[in-house]
């Protein structure tokens, strides 16, 4: 049967990994091809790298860095921060990208999903919706780090996506990122509920029961953290260990 | 003697993955095998081995591999008539086939007695593509096959993907995997082999098969 993914995530800024690493083995803690190495031999089920400045500093994402991340991947990469376009696909997947993350372009302009997933297939087009909560039951788009609102209903937004061609969802909730308090369950339901496409629950895991409650509880397909792997709380295997006794079906990793 | 690898590139998808992938499998199995990324149909004619990548909708990788001069003579003449081992992944698998559905109507190499139809789990909650780690079943041929059968029943391997290959030729199925009813996971003949799902992406499983079909001299 189908397993639950669990995906570190490298913020990387200026080509360091930011919020801080603390693995034992590392060379070097802020390098994100050090940190993809160790993450491949851990066995996690994939990796996410997001240039997380790119956008806001209107600059392409770092393709050495990218390059060199994905020469330790024998796990499927996303890589996300400043996509624009086509061009900035294709180069991403030369890299050795297996899939593509869009944010701010897709936004902007929805029918670019479209586009890029006729161009290069639904699986590697994911589309990041960062949402806050604004009212009861309501949550927002933002884009920019969440530093810029967009008007837009992050449900109907997420709905849209899917329709446009997105493979697979990628779901921030900023009010719970980098606060260790869990998913926004709630949030991640409601989207996972309503459209076809896998999504990824991401923003808040501090525990490991976090990730458990986000595919129970939030029908996630996939989980999503970072500071949990990076600091050092827990290994990949700990993680998968404590979702399989919960009752979540995960790929067991070797080692 | 050093062999050399052939890996299609027609425009589509990972082939850093696919290239980088086999290079690693033969240098853990201390084969001295050259990998080469081409698109010149004399290269592929005149390789070891050959692979079949490929990322994307099939119609357009089917296109993608026509629009290269003398390609699919090519792969004709090493393959079918020259018997060299060829691996076809995820849509180069799905182009083994005689026809494919997605998009419109396209047809395939015709290697392999199977269609390529979207997938239609019986379970209305599982989400398409059909994406992450699953096991595989091996069959019986697939178990008798020097390439397949080094995996093991815990083997999970990556997919992505919404269609799938159905076959007439049930001969031609080595593994299966689980997706709201059996989806096809592995084909193969005497020369052949094909998986749906992604070994360059598959970790230490992955590796192993590619291993194995590197070794392989049938």
């Amino acid at each position: 049967m189908l397993k639950s993914r669990i995906i570190p995530c490298l913020d990387v800024k200026d080509g360091r990994v930011v919020k801080g690493v603390n693995f034992v083995d590392l060379v070097d803690a802020g390098d994100p091809v050090e940190q993809a190495r160790v993450y491949d031999a851990a066995g996690a089920d994939e990796l996410t790298f997001l240039d997380i400045t790119a956008s806001s500093d209107k600059r392409d994402i770092l393709l050495d860095v990218v390059q060199r991340t994905a020469e330790q991947c024998f796990m499927p990469l996303t890589v996300g921060g400043g996509v624009r376009g086509a061009d900035d696909v294709r180069k991403l997947l030369l890299a050795g990208a297996d899939k593509v993350s869009l944010m701010t372009a897709a936004v902007k302009n929805p029918p670019v999903i479209s586009e890029l997933a006729e161009k290069f297939g639904s699986q590697c087009i994911v589309v990041a919706v960062d949402a806050k909560k604004v009212a009861p039951g309501r949550w927002e788009v933002f884009t920019h780090g969440g530093r810029t609102p967009t008007g837009l209903d992050a449900i109907a937004y997420a709905q849209q996506a899917a329709a446009l061609g997105a493979g697979e969802i990628l779901l921030t909730s900023m009010d719970r990122d980098g606060t260790r308090e869990g998913f926004d369950i709630e949030l991640t339901s409601r989207i996972a509920d309503s459209i076809s496409v896998p999504v990824i629950a991401s923003g808040g895991v501090g525990t490991l029961d976090h990730l458990v409650e986000g595919v129970r509880d939030g029908h996630a397909t996939a989980v999503l953290a970072a500071s949990i792997f990076h600091f050092g709380d827990y290994t990949i295997a700990e993680a998968k260990a404590h979702m399989k006794t919960a009752g979540v079906a995960v790929r067991e990793t070797v080692g | 003697m050093s062999e050399t690898v052939a890996i299609i590139d027609y425009g589509s998808g990972n082939l850093r993955s696919a290239e980088k992938a086999f290079a690693r499998a033969g240098a853990e199995a201390g084969l001295s095998t050259k990998i080469v990324v081409t698109s010149d149909a004399d290269t592929v004619r005149a390789a070891d081995r050959i692979v079949l990548p490929g990322v994307g909708a099939f119609g357009d990788c089917a296109r993608g591999l026509r629009a290269l001069d003398g390609m699919t003579d090519a792969l004709e003449d090493a393959v079918e008539r020259d018997g060299k081992p060829f691996f076809g992944i995820c849509v180069g698998m799905h182009l083994m086939a005689r026809q494919g559905f997605e998009h419109g109507v396209h047809e395939g190499l015709g290697w392999v007695d199977g269609d390529v139809k979207a997938l239609s789990p019986n379970d209305a909650s599982l989400k398409i593509p059909h994406m992450g780690w699953n096991t595989i079943e091996l069959t019986e041929a697939g178990c008798k096959h020097p390439v397949t059968r080094v995996l093991s029943g815990e083997d999970h391997a990556y997919f992505v993907h919404s269609y799938q290959m159905e076959l007439e030729d049930k001969d031609a199925l080595l593994g299966f995997t689980e997706y709201g009813g059996p989806v096809t996971a592995i084909v193969g003949t005497d020369t052949k082999i094909g998986t749906q799902f992604h070994p360059e992406k598959s970790q230490a499983v992955g590796l192993k098969l590619i291993t194995a079909f590197l070794e392989w001299r049938p």
